[in-house]
This record gives structure tokens, sequence and C-alpha cells, in this order.
């Protein structure tokens, strides 16, 4: 795939001068309206794009309607979500790739094949809940027999354990990798810094694919205002590892860039920082609001704009994915409502591994 | 007899070699040095880590994720305070994946005061360390027990504190761990690296076993029948001299190693207490919201009845720091005499 190398590393001026409320993101790099991916492929990617997008609105309509305490999510990253998830190799243990994600990774486990039930049961933080049952905030995944660690809401903390899991990688041999995504506004934390010094070390380099999706907020706190890096992946020039800044709004260009990423990080068993500029279209979580924003790129839009004109998609066929998927969620949503919360007394599970729940005070 | 660095050192090696430890790392924990204390000379999977705590943290909780086995060292405790966020992580994984994910992994670090460590040398992790649930927090006294806790915190399938009193790292103990030679001077020429060039050194290590100490299970030092004494760690051998001096007045004192502070081994201390009616908690970490406060609530809620005396703790001062100077340090956390004014004092209490 061809790639304007000048393109790739201009600076985001129209993003840098911008009112971050008040201007779009400005794509660095877009490809061409020759769709350089498989039919097959870009339209499998659209349904889980209009998928997890749908799954999002849920649980933000599940939050608002009492069916949920709180809400945090993705809506708007889903054209870099989806293609990562295509591209991870799922599996438990250091054969497969660990997944040290945040909390905006929705559209990557539905892009990993995984029920979006399990997405609607949490944030009900009904007993069922796959992922903590009911002990944690919706879009807090963990599924060890995909090597996804749990999420936690400490911004950054998950940066620390990737060059863990790439280590015993690396020793293991074969083509696991690990895979840490977060925020440009957590960049500021330490933990950053940790996992580029870890992973960089002259010799014991880590398979780490070091992503940070850039929605240029920190809650309401604008990027420029509180960072003075052109680019994120810049930090990563420093340390000697591969660095680029991606479009995440493209998908077709996401999966390009993160395929050659991965393959990369497989084969050289080397670290990779990949930056990928994103929207944020219902604001950093419940606590801003979650309504739609109106002002910054949809990528899903843009994306069937693209399909409609390489004739591979059609406007009513875009409807019609979507109220399929509507309804198919609201569906699960009505499902969930129904089910019950745990039990008070099983917070004395799980405080130790292999032993019995008991109260150490009680008579 | 081993002192209580060669004691990690020979749990170390024999965790490598029978238990699954893959890793042992931390800030100048492999060589040359072999660690601040001496705990990790010659270790066949020690290696050195960049000097970022939080980064060591999550290294451990990494290595435990993907199957590895780590024991991850904080040259002292007073640079663990900005993990705090990790190590509360590393305590809630299994708790908030429902059970789906567990780590076992130990982090040792020495503790307390007693070497003129001033401000950032002395501090404690006692009290801080069991905030922390979901870890499992061990501070032994003696070799012997450092070696066998040891051992049983590379057998868990949880997160372990390791806890070890830095003024008692060159203490021998009375007991022998199993395999070691008895004469001091053999054990550190089969297993002491050499001052300078250690490149071409090895160790010999002797033949080792498991001598099965438990976590959870606290060691009746010395048993008496007028006060119980329950403590840990640095402030352990005070109070068995003490006792043992006071014996000589008549007083007669029982004295409780806890070893481990979670879980921790109340029907010990609780059996105690209700034999001697009187009972002082001693321990160096300061003294508001001090782990032996726990331990006194339990006692007044649970054995109120059976006490002869208030319970009593002997414990730091609540100052932000341990100062340099020899009497700054000496009025800061318990000292021989303290403990024995304090023991003399609670045993003369009348009902």
């Amino acid at each position: 795939m061809a790639r304007d190398a000048k393109k790739l590393s201009a600076p985001a001026k129209s993003a840098k001068a911008a009112t971050p409320a008040a201007k779009p993101f400005k794509a660095l790099v877009t490809h061409s309206d020759a769709l350089p991916l498989e039919k097959e492929l870009l339209l499998s990617m659209h349904d889980t794009m209009v998928k997890a997008r749908c799954l999002e609105e849920r649980l933000i309509a599940m939050y608002k309607t009492g069916h949920g305490y709180f809400w945090i999510g993705g809506p708007g990253e889903e054209a870099f979500n989806v293609p990562l998830g295509l591209l991870i190799k799922k599996g438990q243990g250091p054969a497969f790739d660990f997944c040290h994600f945040h909390y905006r990774q929705s559209a990557t486990l539905l892009a990993m094949g995984e029920d979006p039930v399990g997405a609607i049961r949490q944030m009900k933080n009904s007993a069922s809940d796959p992922y903590s049952g009911g002990r944690n905030f919706a879009g807090h995944f963990s599924k060890r027999e995909w090597n996804i660690a749990p999420v936690s809401s400490p911004i950054e903390v998950q940066y620390a354990m990737a060059p863990g899991t790439a280590l015993v990688q690396k020793r293991h041999g074969g083509d696991g990798v690990t895979i840490v995504t977060g925020g440009d506004a957590g960049t500021a934390e330490g933990e950053f810094a940790s996992c580029l010094v870890w992973s960089s070390r002259k010799g014991q380099e880590l398979p780490v694919l070091i992503l940070v999706t850039n929605n240029r907020w920190g809650i309401s706190t604008p990027f420029e205002q509180v960072q003075g890096v052109e680019k994120i992946s810049d930090r990563g020039v420093a340390f000697g590892m591969k660095t680029k800044t991606i479009d995440g709004n493209d998908p077709i260009s996401a999966y390009l860039e993160l395929k050659e990423a991965f393959e990369y990080v497989r084969t050289e068993r080397k670290p990779y920082l990949v930056e990928a500029r994103v929207s944020r279209l219902y604001g950093h979580s419940s606590a801003s609001g979650a309504n739609m924003n109106t002002v910054e790129a949809d990528c899903i839009a843009m994306f069937e704009a693209k399909l409609e004109k390489a004739g591979l998609l059609t406007k009513p066929q875009a409807q019609a994915i979507r109220e399929r998927y509507t309804e198919q969620l609201a569906d699960l949503a009505r499902l969930a409502k129904e089910e019950p919360f745990p039990d008070g007394s099983t917070i004395w599970d799980h405080v130790f591994h292999g032993e019995p729940g008991r109260d150490p005070f009680a008579g | 007899m081993a002192n209580i660095a060669q004691a990690v050192r020979m749990a170390l090696h024999f965790a490598e070699e029978n238990l699954g430890v893959t890793d042992v790392f931390g800030e100048d924990v492999g060589p040359p040095l072999g660690g601040a204390f001496t705990c990790t000379q010659g270790l066949k999977t020690s290696w050195n880590s960049p000097l970022d705590e939080r980064g060591i943290i999550g290294m451990a909780m990494g290595i435990a994720m993907a199957g590895g086995k780590p024991v991850a060292e904080i040259q002292f405790c007073d640079y663990i305070y900005n993990t705090i966020d990790l190590l509360k992580l590393a305590g809630n994984t299994h708790w908030s994946s429902n059970g789906q994910w567990n780590l076992p992994m130990v982090v040792m670090t020495p503790v307390g005061s007693g070497i003129r460590g001033s401000i950032y040398h002395s501090h404690s992790f006692d009290a801080s360390a069991t905030h922390i649930p979901g870890w499992k927090i061990v501070m032994p006294s003696t070799p012997l027990d450092t070696y066998g806790l040891l051992l049983a915190a590379c057998k868990e399938t949880n997160p372990v504190m390791f806890l070890i009193p830095k003024a008692l790292m060159r203490s021998r103990g009375v007991e022998l761990i199993p395999g070691e030679p008895a004469e001091d001077k053999a054990l550190s020429k089969m297993i002491d690296a050499p001052l300078g060039d250690r490149s071409k050194w090895a160790p010999q290590w002797p033949e080792l076993s498991d001598p099965m100490i438990p976590i959870g299970k606290a060691k009746l030092v010395r048993a008496g029948s007028q006060l119980t004494v329950v403590s840990y760690g640095r402030t352990l051998p005070l109070c068995a001299q003490a006792a043992e001096t006071l014996a000589a007045e008549g007083i007669d004192a029982e004295v409780i190693d806890l070893r481990t502070l979670w879980p921790y081994d109340w029907d010990a201390v609780k059996a105690s207490i209700e034999k001697t009616g009187r009972v002082l908690f001693v321990n160096e970490d300061t003294e508001v919201t001090n782990f032996g406060e726990h331990l006194m609530r339990r006692t007044v809620e649970e054995l109120f009845f059976k006490l002869l005396a208030p319970p009593k703790l002997l414990a730091g001062k609540f100052v932000p720091g341990i100062g340099l100077a020899d009497p700054l340090e000496a009025a800061s956390v318990p000292q021989q005499h303290d403990v024995e004014h304090a023991m003399r004092t609670l045993a003369v209490v009348a009902p």
C-alpha cells in the first residue's frame, strides 16, 4: 500500500489551531477512493462498526433510563477499534496476543467475536455480567480465555503491565504480542513512560504494540492546554522504536496501518508506538451527559459515504443494518433488565484465589 | 547459621529450582550487586530493572498474568508509596474480574528503622499494606521463618507482600534452615559473592529443603501466664528479650510472633489473651491507624470480659519521619527499654 510519507509526518495543523469543541478533526492521511481491501472485509468492518455504535447507544439509553449507574465507552472510535480487533490473535496464554485495554474498547471485543449481551449485562450490573459479576462499570471488560486483562478505571496502569506479558511472550517464542491501548490525556501519566522505557531496552526489546487513541480531550480539558507535543507518537522516537500517527477515523487506513505494525511486532519482537487520531462522539462519559457531538467527524458516516461511492453499500442497506442492530440490542437490554443483581453475600467471593469466600470477622 | 539476607537468597534459589519462580528482579537485584542487602546474589533468574517502582510492580503483574512467577523487589519500602495504585490493582484483580484472573506474585521490600536510615530508609509499611485487601502480608523476624515463609509466598497463587525488617537483615537465628551448614563461615564461603570482580563467581548452594512454614500461622516464642505480647519484625526480638529480663523480676510474659499480618492467626492471639488477660501489641509503624489498633479493636470487641487490664499498643510516634540522629530515631520507634517499661506497667494493672 503506497503511503505519502510527507503527509504522514505533517503536523495536524487544523486540529492544533482549532478550538477543539468547534472544529472537527481533520485527517492526517486518508486513502484514496479506490478501496484497497476486499469487499467482504470492508462490509464486515462496516457491519461491526455499526453494531458497536448501536451497542454504545443502547448502553447510553440504559444509563439514561435508570438501568445502569454510569456509562463510559468508545463511540466514535469504531474505525480504529474494529480493525484492531480483527487483527488480534485471540486465545489464552503466551502463544496468543495479550490485551491491556482501556474502557473504550467495545468495538474491538465485538470484532473479536464477543457477544454484545455481556456489555449490556455489565451496564445493568447484573450477576450475569461475564466480566465482573456486577462489580465494575460498563466497558470494563475482562476475558481470560482471550487474554483480555481486566480493564480498570485508573488511567494508564495498563501500560505498566504490558511489558510483563510481553516479556513472557518473548521468552515463549512464537508470534504472540501484547497490545496496550489508552487515550491521549493518559500519556501524561508515568506508566506511559514506563512502557516506553521497559519495552525498548537495547537487546531486551519487547513485543508490545503501544496504541494511543488521540481524541484531543481529557474529559473537559483540550489536549493543547496540557500537552506540548505535536504528535504523541514522537514520544517513541527518543526510545528508538518505530512510530507513526495514523487516521483512526478511516477503517481502511487503520486496518492497513495496524496490520503493518502488527506484522513488525510479531516478527521483529520489538515495540511499535501507534497514535491514532479519532473522534469522541458522546463525550468522556455519562458524567458529561453522554450526548451526541455533531461537530466531530463521524467515522461511520464517512465510511458509508465511501462505500456508497464505491458501489458497495446503499443508503437503505446501511439503514437496514443499523435498524437491525438497534432492535437486536434493545431486545438484549430488555432481557438483561429482568436479570437479578448479585447477592450482597457474594462480596467475599474471589478475595483470594483458591479459597472460599468468607467474612473473616463473622463469628 | 544463615542471616536473614542469606535466608532470602537461599529461599529464592530453592524457589527458582523447585517452585517455578521465573523472575527475581528490581533495582540492582541482578549481578553484579545482587541486591542492596545482598539478598539476591547468585540467583539464576535475577535481573536489574529500570529505576521505576511503578514499572516494577506493573512488570510483576504482567509476568504473573502471562503464566510466570515473579518475585519483585522494591529496594526500600520508603519508595513503594508511588506504586499504591498498582498494589491496589494487584489486590483487586481476582475480585474485580469475578474470579477470572489471579496474580501469583511476590513483592519483597525491606522495612523499618534500625540502620540509621533517616527519613527515607526507615519507613514501615505494615499499616499501609494491611489497608490493601487482596494481598497476603508476611513479616518474619528470624532467618528460618524468612526462608520458610518466602517459600510459602512463592507457592501462593495470590499476591504476597513480603516485608523484611532491615534492622534484622544481618541477624542470625537459633534454628537451622534445613540443609544449611551450621558454621557461619562455611555458608558464607558457599553463597556470599566475593568483593571485587564477581564475573566468574558462582554460588555453591547447599542441598536445601522446605520446612513447610505456612502463611497465616503465628509462632509462640515464649510461653507465659501473666501477660501476652504480640509483635512482628524488628520489635519481636526486643519483646522476647524483655520477657526474659522481666522473668527475673517475676513477670511471666507470653510472646507471640505474628509472622503473617494477613490473614493473621487470631486463634493464637485470642487463646493467649484469654489465658493471660493482659495484652501488649508492639510494632514500629506510626501509631495512628496502626495494625495494632485493629488487633486492639478485636480484642476489645471479642475479649472485653476476659481482660484484666486495658489492652495497650506500643508503636512508632505519629511524626512525619524518623530523624537521622540517634536520639531522634530512639525517640520515634520502640526501643528495648520502651518495651520493658510497657510490659512492666501492664503487668501490674489490676482490675
